[in-house]
């Protein structure tokens, strides 16, 4: 996947959905100096009492080692995976990018959004709402072009991941 | 709270309901809790009421909420048991916080209560408010706000299973005053089945077996043991002993681990690591293979990591997978109770082929003895009757008269030089009978300590060996002593110095001793008098033995100023940042012997 970039994982965990939860693993990475780059969260399972976390983390491949253990100490944590190390896996995020310009420059992104295949969700005479799924390297490339084109605000979801093929999660 | 841990239906409908402090204290009981430490305040008055009504748990008034939890901690270390503490809100829960840091660090297993502001005025700033549980996220193994009734007793239930479970730690319940006011049902611990499926106990046969195969190919064995073979029980300490005699192998330990092999055999080398002895240290840097059981290189232990035991084939065993390869890598990493282990050993052990290098172990035990030849812990003591004491001498023989009153003994200790004296000179042959912070290194440890383990043992001679600066930190808890009338035997190892900051300061900072002087010290006898406790003071060599016969028969509590040699540095040493061979052994080498490097200044 492209944000196999050397140094950087996808761990993704099953965590109870209870007060708490979320503070519990994101102190876990400040009070140990793990880096976050992007954390994503929410309910998975029918009733809600289980929240898949995915969670984009940098650092040598022991570091990431240490810091899956280290979650899977976390008493709501019932499974934690490192997704990068585990095989071929499907990492997603999504952006929502607004862009304000007119003229050749308005066109010119809508001609790059089309080749990306960014949808516009949003269209005034003087801006567009662009709304991008992808690699993070995709959506990355996508925004660094909208830049010199009136590019005024980003949102991001953070990646979203899962592993190819028919196991999952629970039974690695 | 979750659904996870909430009751079967069947078992739901058999249920009483009770008030919350009511359900609460059945839970406590149906968990087997016999002590609670603790101190009242508003938000808890609802238990202590409850506490009133009966006479199942006994309730220990300590003299300040961070004592709770250190007497608690005694308790449960020298018991096997969960300690269990009761705080009120606000200022009780943040009191609290220093003793539940202690407990994480050496894996003690606690259960603390403390009370909380009504659920309705959660977030309000409300009287004695406070945010118990994301303060004490970081200082506990998992914690608790219970926001519903029927959430009470499962958490209690878990919150125990929590503590004991793995590797064990404190816990922490937040209990508001509508839950422990209002009716909740009574749900058993049978009908709760906690999160604690994941920790694994028995380890991987295969794996046993390679480490038992390497340690057979060895040469220069050596046992590097920890607090995780008292953790797993007395059981552990037993196969310990039983695989050490197998084999043959030389043991060392770390402070934590003191007790887990008998010290007074002759195979145990004495403890490791920054104030070890010459002949473990050297044992650690020279082996050939290291067997780590329920240790965790603490920085204390290693040194200089990439000086580590270099050249080992390194195995360890670790109930909590994140402790391997957490500081060195090892060759041979076993999940697992380490008793459990042991015992898998020991059958593997057995097995064909026999121990090829038996006759290689002589030349490894000879090495070892030049080492320990070197009698790297002797001082020098001026035997004229007037004689200032040195502190070594003072704690020498205060095991050596206490061993002789041949009752079962618990010390504990403060923290600075005299803690790491009496791991040096104490010898203990038994488990759970040395209570010390190890992993925080908490000052005020020791007298509440004290208090713990006296109430857990009423009969056993229990001794807090404690330094003047130390100890009153918690002073206040005198006062529980004399309540109790619990009858602990406090020596004070007074150097006027908050001595292992003086030493720190001579040996790294120029002999700049900067505000490490004991100044304006209290008169210790008139304290000890003040608190109802005989007080008794020596100055010179020819009273020690006396003084120390004197508190030993003296049946109820004692507290001795023992005044000591100022300037005494504890040896050996392995200074922060230098490798296990670069070791001061006295006086002698303080400058020729290892650089301090900047780098090492750096360090703790
Ligand atoms: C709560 C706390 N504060 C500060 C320290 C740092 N510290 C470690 S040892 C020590 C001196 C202890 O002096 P004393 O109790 O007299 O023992 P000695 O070293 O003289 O035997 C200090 C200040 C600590 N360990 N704990
Ligand atoms: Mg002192």
């Amino acid at each position: 996947m492209q944000h196999e970039i050397s140094g950087s994982a996808v761990i993704s965990l099953l965590v109870d959905n209870e007060s708490g939860a979320l503070a519990r693993i994101v102190e876990l990475f400040s009070g140990r100096g793990y880096n976050i780059q992007s954390l994503t969260v929410a309910p998975v399972d029918e009733i809600g009492a289980i929240s898949r976390v995915n969670i984009v983390t940098t650092g040598t491949p022991s570091a990431i080692g240490q810091v899956k253990v280290q979650i899977e100490r976390l008493v709501p944590v019932s499974r934690v995976v490192n997704l990068s190390a585990q095989g071929p896996h499907v990492a997603r995020e999504m952006a929502l990018v607004k862009v304000v310009s007119s003229g050749e420059p308005r066109t010119e992104a809508l001609r790059i959004a089309e080749a990306f295949r960014a949808r516009a969700v949003d269209t005034t005479a003087t801006s567009f709402v662009f709304e991008l799924t992808g690699s993070t390297d995709k959506l990355d490339s996508f925004i660094e072009l909208m830049r010199p084109l009136g590019l005024v605000e980003v949102s991001r979801t953070g990646v979203a991941s899962i592993c190819r093929g028919p196991q999952t999660i629970q039974n690695f | 709270m979750t659904t996870t841990i909430a009751p079967a239906p069947s078992a739901a409908q058999a249920t009483v309901t009770l008030p919350g402090a009511e359900v609460l204290l059945r839970a406590l009981v149906e968990q087997g809790v016999e002590v609670i430490f603790g101190y009242p305040g508003g938000a808890v008055l609802p238990i202590y009421d409850a506490l009133f009504r009966q006479n199942h748990i006994r309730h220990i008034l300590v003299r300040h909420e961070q004592a709770a939890v250190h007497a608690a901690e005694a308790y449960a270390r020298s018991t096997g048991k969960v300690g269990v503490v009761l705080v009120t809100s606000g200022p009780g829960a943040t009191n609290a916080v220093t003793g539940l840091l202690d407990a994480m660090m050496d894996s003690i297993p606690l259960v603390c209560l403390s009370g909380q502001v009504p659920t309705a005025l959660i977030g309000n700033d409300a009287f004695q408010e406070a945010d118990t549980t994301g303060i004490t996220r970081p200082v506990t193994k998992y914690n608790y706000l219970v926001r519903r009734p029927e959430d009470l007793a499962p958490a209690v239930h878990e919150a125990f299973a929590i503590a004991r479970s793995g590797r064990p730690g404190p816990v922490l319940v937040d209990l508001p005053k509508n839950i422990t006011v209002g009716d909740a049902p009574y749900i058993s611990a049978q009908a709760v089945t906690p999160r604690t499926g994941k920790i694994r106990t028995t380890p991987d046969r295969a794996a046993v077996s390679r480490a038992v195969a390497a340690m057979k190919a060895a040469r220069r064995p050596l046992f590097y043991i920890g607090g995780g073979v008292i953790n797993s029980g007395p059981q552990a300490s037993e196969a310990l002993r039983k695989l050490a005699k197998l084999t043959g192998f030389p043991v060392t330990s770390t402070l934590m681990g003191l007790g887990a092999y008998p010290a007074t055999d002759s195979q145990f080398l004495g403890m490791l690591g920054m104030h070890g002895t010459y002949e473990a240290n050297l044992a650690t840097h020279g082996c050939d293979v290291l067997v780590a059981l329920g240790s965790r290189f603490d920085d204390r232990v290693t040194g200089r990591v990439n000086a580590f035991s270099p050249g080992s084939f390194k195995i360890h065993v670790d109930i909590d997978p994140s402790q391997i390869n957490k500081i060195v890598h090892v060759d041979e990493g076993i999940v697992g109770d380490v008793g459990e282990t042991i015992a898998m050993m020991i059958e593997e052990w057995l097995k064909p082929p026999a121990y090829a290098h038996a006759a290689d172990l002589t030349a490894w035990w000879a090495q070892i003895e030049g080492w320990r030849a070197l009698d790297c812990l002797r001082f020098k003591q001026d035997q004229a009757p007037d004689a200032v004491i040195k502190p070594q001498q003072a704690i020498s023989r205060i095991f050596e008269l206490g061993r002789q009153t041949g009752r079962d003994m618990y010390v504990s200790t403060e923290v600075g030089q005299h803690q790491m004296w009496a791991a040096q000179f104490f010898k203990f042959d038994k488990p759970n009978r040395w209570l010390t912070s190890g992993g925080l290194g908490t000052m005020g440890y020791g007298l509440p300590a004290a208090v713990g383990a006296q109430v857990a043992h009423p009969d056993a001679l229990v001794m807090d060996i404690a330094g003047e600066a130390s100890t009153l930190m918690n002073i206040q808890e005198l006062g529980t002593i004399a309540q109790y009338r619990l009858p602990v035997k406090i020596f004070i190892i007074n150097n006027h110095y908050m001595g292992m900051v003086r030493q720190w300061q001579e040996l790294l900072h120029g002999s700049r001793y900067s505000e490490s002087y004991s100044d304006a010290l209290p008169d210790f006898v008139k304290l000890a008098e003040s608190f109802h406790a005989r007080g008794l003071r020596v100055t010179r060599l020819d009273q020690l033995d006396d003084t120390i016969r004197e508190a030993l028969a003296h049946d109820g509590p004692v507290m001795v100023d023992i005044c000591v040699a100022e300037g005494e540095n504890c040896f050996p040493m392995i200074p922060s940042g230098a490798a296990h061979n670069e070791m001061i052994l006295g006086p002698e080498q303080e400058d020729s012997g290892a650089q301090i490097s900047q780098e090492g200044q750096m360090l703790v």
